[in-house]
This record gives C-alpha cells, sequence and structure tokens, in this order.
C-alpha cells in the first residue's frame, strides 16, 4: 500500500515535469474549448434541440480528453520505460505488476480529472454551457468510460515493438477518432456514411455514453454504449496483460 | 562460515545460443565475489537467473535458502543494480530513494543513505542531469535502500573513469565492511584483483577457474619477473644457478629475471647480494589475473 500511493504520487509529480504530455492533458482541453467557443460561439440551434453548439460540444470534449491520455499519454509513457530499460528496474524490487500498473491507472484518471475539470470551468465562465445530469453518475461514466480507452492505450504499450511505435499506434487510431466519433465536432453535422464509420470507433461510444447522461438521461438509455465500452475494456486488458513486458 | 548462495549444474540457453554451460559454485557469507570474463561470457545471464530476473533451463539455484524464480519473499533481501540501469530522466534523487524504500518491508533511513554514498549536493537533481558515476551512485545506493543481506552489482564500473573507479571500490568494500554480502561481475581483471575474496572466471558461459585471487594468480606457475639496472662497468653475475630462476635476459645495463615460485624475487636478491654486485632500481612484477585467463584459455582477455 505504501508501494502504490508513493508510486502514484511520483508518477503525478513526473507528469508535471514533462510538458508535452502536461500540455495535451491540462491546457489543451480548455483552449480547445476557447478556440470552438470563438468559431461556432453557443447560441441555440435546431440541429442540436435547442441547444448550443457548445453546450453539446462539452461532453464530447471531454471525450477528447479521455483519448489524448488512452491513445497518446499511456502507449507513450510505458513503452518509453519499457524500452529505456526502467520497468527493468522496478521488476528487480517487490514491487508486483499490479500495483504498478494501478498506480499508473490512478495518476492517468487524477490526471485525466484536471483537465476535464478546467475543460468544464472554461465552458462554464465563458459560455455558461448547460448541464442537465447528475455530477456523480456522469463522473461515473467517465471514469467507466476513461477505463476503457486507457485499456487500448496500455494494449498497444503491449504490443509495440518501440517507444516510436507506440506513439504512431497511438497517433494512427487517435486522429480520425478525434473528428469521427463526434469529439471535436458534432456526429449530427457529418455525413451519413461517415456516421457509419464512426459505429466501429470505440470513442465514439463513450462520446455517446456521456452526452446522453450530461444532458439527464439514465445509463439504461445507452445499454448498448456502455456494452461496448465494457466488451473494449475486458478484451483490451485481458489482451495487454497477456502481451505485457517487462524488457 | 555458511553459505548464501548455493548455484548447480546452472544451464540457461537463449535461442540456439547456450549463455551459460553447467555452472556450479557457492558465495559464502560477508565475501566480495566475483564473475569475471570478457564480454558476453554469460556473466549478467547467470547473476539474473540468481537474482531471480531469468529463469534457468536448468541445475538448482538457492539463495538464502530459496529459491529466487519465487521472487515474492526473496526481493526483500536482496538489493540488486542491473547493467543497464535507468530511471524515469525527471526523477530526482532523493524522490527515487524514497520511492524504491516504499517498495520494502524494511528500508534504510534514505537521507543518510545519500550522504553516505556522497550525493547531498545532488538530492534534488534530477536523473538525467547526474554524471555517469552519479548514476551509479544513486543504482548503487537504490539496491542498498532495503538494507539487503545479499547485493548484486552487474559491471558496475564499466563507462567509468579510473578516478570514479576506484571510488566505487572503496564504496563496494564498504558495503562489505557493513555486513553485506557482495556477488559483482565485471570484465576489469584488475577489478576483480582488487576488489575480490574470491574470483570465478567464466568464459564461453563454462568456469573456467575459482579461487581467490592470490590462490588463482600463484597456482599456474605463470612466471614472475624481476627487473634491475647495473651500474656503470659492471658484469651481470651468473643467476642461472639459482633455482627458482627460468631464464635471464640482458640489454645493455637492463637485467630481466624470469622465475617461479614464492622466494623467486628474494632468492635472486641474496643471488646478488652473494655475488656483491650493486644493482638498481630493482622492481618485480607480478603476474596478474589477466595472465591467469591468458594461460587458461590461451586468449587475451581485452577485446
Amino acid at each position: 500500500m505504501r508501494g502504490f500511493l508513493q508510486l502514484t504520487w511520483t508518477d503525478i509529480r513526473l507528469y508535471f515535469r514533462e510538458p508535452i504530455g502536461t500540455f495535451f492533458t491540462i491546457a489543451f482541453p480548455p483552449l480547445i474549448v476557447v478556440l470552438f467557443g470563438v468559431i461556432y460561439g453557443n447560441d441555440p440551434m435546431p440541429l442540436f434541440g435547442g441547444r448550443g453548439s457548445m453546450d453539446v460540444s462539452m461532453p464530447a470534449y471531454t471525450a477528447m480528453v479521455l483519448g489524448i491520455v488512452g491513445f497518446m499519454s499511456i502507449p507513450i509513457s510505458i513503452s518509453t520505460y519499457r524500452e529505456s530499460g526502467v520497468l527493468r528496474r522496478f521488476r528487480s524490487t517487490p514491487l508486483k505488476p499490479v500495483t504498478f500498473m494501478l498506480a499508473d491507472v490512478i495518476s492517468n484518471l487524477l490526471m485525466m480529472f484536471v483537465g476535464v475539470a478546467l475543460l468544464i470551468a472554461v465552458g462554464r465562465i465563458l459560455y455558461h454551457v448547460a448541464f442537465d445530469g447528475n455530477a456523480l453518475i456522469v463522473a461515473a461514466a467517465i471514469v467507466f468510460s476513461a477505463l476503457a480507452m486507457f485499456s487500448i492505450g496500455y494494449l498497444i504499450a503491449a504490443v509495440a515493438p518501440t517507444a516510436r511505435a507506440a506513439q504512431v499506434i497511438g497517433m494512427v487510431i487517435f486522429y480520425p477518432m478525434m473528428f469521427l466519433s463526434g469529439a471535436t465536432m458534432p456526429i449530427e453535422v457529418l455525413p451519413e456514411s461517415v456516421q457509419r464509420v464512426s459505429a466501429f470507433l470505440p470513442l465514439t461510444y463513450a462520446v455517446k455514453l456521456l452526452k446522453g447522461l450530461w444532458f439527464g438521461a439514465s445509463w439504461t438509455d445507452f445499454a448498448l454504449e456502455a456494452a461496448v465500452l465494457l466488451g473494449v475494456l475486458v478484451v483490451c486488458t485481458a489482451l495487454a496483460a497477456r502481451f505485457f513486458r517487462w524488457e | 562460515m555458511p553459505d548464501v548462495i548455493e548455484v548447480t549444474a546452472l544451464r540457461k540457453r537463449y535461442a540456439d545460443v547456450l549463455a551459460v554451460n553447467d555452472i556450479s559454485f557457492t558465495v559464502h557469507t560477508g565475501e566480495i565475489f566475483g564473475m569475471v570474463g570478457p564480454n558476453g561470457a554469460g556473466k549478467t545471464t547467470a547473476i539474473e537467473c540468481i537474482e531471480g530476473l531469468r529463469h534457468a533451463d536448468g541445475g538448482t539455484i538457492r539463495v538464502l535458502g530459496e529459491d529466487p524464480a519465487s521472487r515474492a519473499k526473496l526481493a526483500h533481501r536482496i538489493g540488486v543494480q542491473l547493467q543497464d540501469n535507468a530511471l524515469p530522466p525527471h526523477l530526482h534523487v532523493d524522490e527515487a530513494l524514497r520511492l524504491f524504500a516504499s517498495f520494502y518491508a524494511h528500508a534504510a533511513d534514505t537521507d543518510g543513505l545519500i550522504d553516505r554514498l556522497g550525493l547531498s549536493d545532488k538530492r534534488s537533481c534530477a536523473f538525467s542531469k547526474l554524471s555517469g558515476g552519479q548514476k551509479q551512485r544513486l543504482f548503487i545506493a537504490l539496491a542498498l535502500v532495503s538494507e539487503p543481506e545479499i547485493v548484486f552489482f552487474d559491471e558496475l564500473t564499466t563507462g567509468l573513469d579510473p578516478q570514479a573507479r576506484r571510488s566505487m571500490w572503496d564504496l563496494v568494500r564498504d558495503v562489505r565492511s557493513a555486513g553485506c554480502t557482495v556477488v559483482l561481475t565485471t570484465h576489469f581483471m584488475e577489478e576483480a584483483e582488487r576488489l575480490c575474496d574470491r574470483v570465478l572466471i567464466i568464459d564461453h558461459g563454462a568456469v573456467v577457474a575459482l579461487d581467490t585471487p592470490e590462490a588463482l594468480v600463484g597456482s599456474l606457475g605463470v612466471e614472475r619477473r624481476l627487473v634491475f639496472t647495473l651500474p656503470d662497468g659492471v658484469a651481470a653475475p651468473p643467476l642461472d644457478g639459482v633455482s627458482a630462476v627460468g631464464r635471464v635476459e640482458q640489454t645493455g645495463a637492463r637485467v630481466a629475471v624470469y622465475g617461479t615460485g614464492d622466494r623467486f624475487a628474494s632468492s635472486v636478491v641474496s643471488a646478488l647480494e652473494d655475488a656483491r654486485v650493486d644493482f638498481l632500481d630493482l622492481r618485480t612484477e607480478q603476474p596478474s589475473l589477466e595472465d591467469v585467463f591468458l594461460a587458461l584459455t590461451g586468449r587475451e582477455m581485452r577485446e
């Protein structure tokens, strides 16, 4: 337990010392809100059922933060640790692999929440964005969706031969998702054919689930989305554990 | 003295290379035990099997009475410094020690350890900003943070300048004086000779010899050399008759005498004195482990 807490605390401090990671997880999300807010504004629109563009985009941007951490931070950090021999050094201590992974998951969740909190704060202050859901339920859905995205990240880290490869795989998976899952542009504005592609992207289901709960729907209305995310979480975690290597 | 490590018929194969082939030895409590051999001899593979980081293909290993393959308990009682070491680049020295201390059931005072290893003024320095010697000191500190019963150093001084290397030797001696058994690997014969109580010479994955450095050097009957200079106009006395002497070579006033045995040097000197020959600049050259390796394998150690 002491090892777990110390490792989590160390991971968080190291996160802040890595300027690029800190930028994408913490500074980038509020910047996105400002940028898209300037472009689209938040006037009520019939396309979004009388809500503004920023209102409906907040849960989507939240999903984007999960994607940034899951597809960029995690694959890069874990595979770099392996490539440089940090994992090997940890392995020669009594530290258990499970403890190492838990500390990594928790520290990434915490950093992600900092990014999400700033994102929502900026949205509230600048655009008075709407929120009709239950904050606790939405927080639970964010954690659940985040774990599903993270599990993909850990799988990428496990199978990528090098840190460079992990970075490329993460980007190749993430960039299309950023634009096609509804994470940056509302999925409603995309052509129907593109929306069909979206159905194959895991992040799409996180966007849909968060969007629904954000505006007061219940989990039962999004059973399909929750089931897909759970499936991703279980399968990717199992595969990541199976293919994980210390060196 | 009881043995802390027993290795019997250890074997380890990678793909089609037999890295370690039937190695057996024991390590006594409180000694500095060295595994020596050229790069690629199988030292690191052997030490990593003993540390429990690799699984042996054959043979048995007992470390403090336990099988290192099931690491859970043993990991708390041993300290490890790996050949390829790394830490997160932005991790500070004191943070690294506190972090590693938290992994162990019992841990040393980390501030005291930082002082002991001469890292006091590097306490809040990031790992990536440390010099090679400072990094190695930090890795020694991390290996010692659990106050282990046995500590393993794999190629501790590789890549260090001679001065840093000597200060590492002092550190290793201190560790042993504090009651910890030390197992190290090196490809520097001089390091093994100066530092180790007993030396296991490995080549091509097999044991070539195992003994104290003195016994290894002595047992070979490797020639010793004694050199001196004759004063002007003085002829060399006949030394061929001295029993320990093998041959004599003279270049101008410089005389080199070759021979064997513990009494070689003293018998040459007393023969010179008996003949009332003055000699200047007398020097004896001991054979080293380097010569032992050459004699046993027919190859030079140096790559």
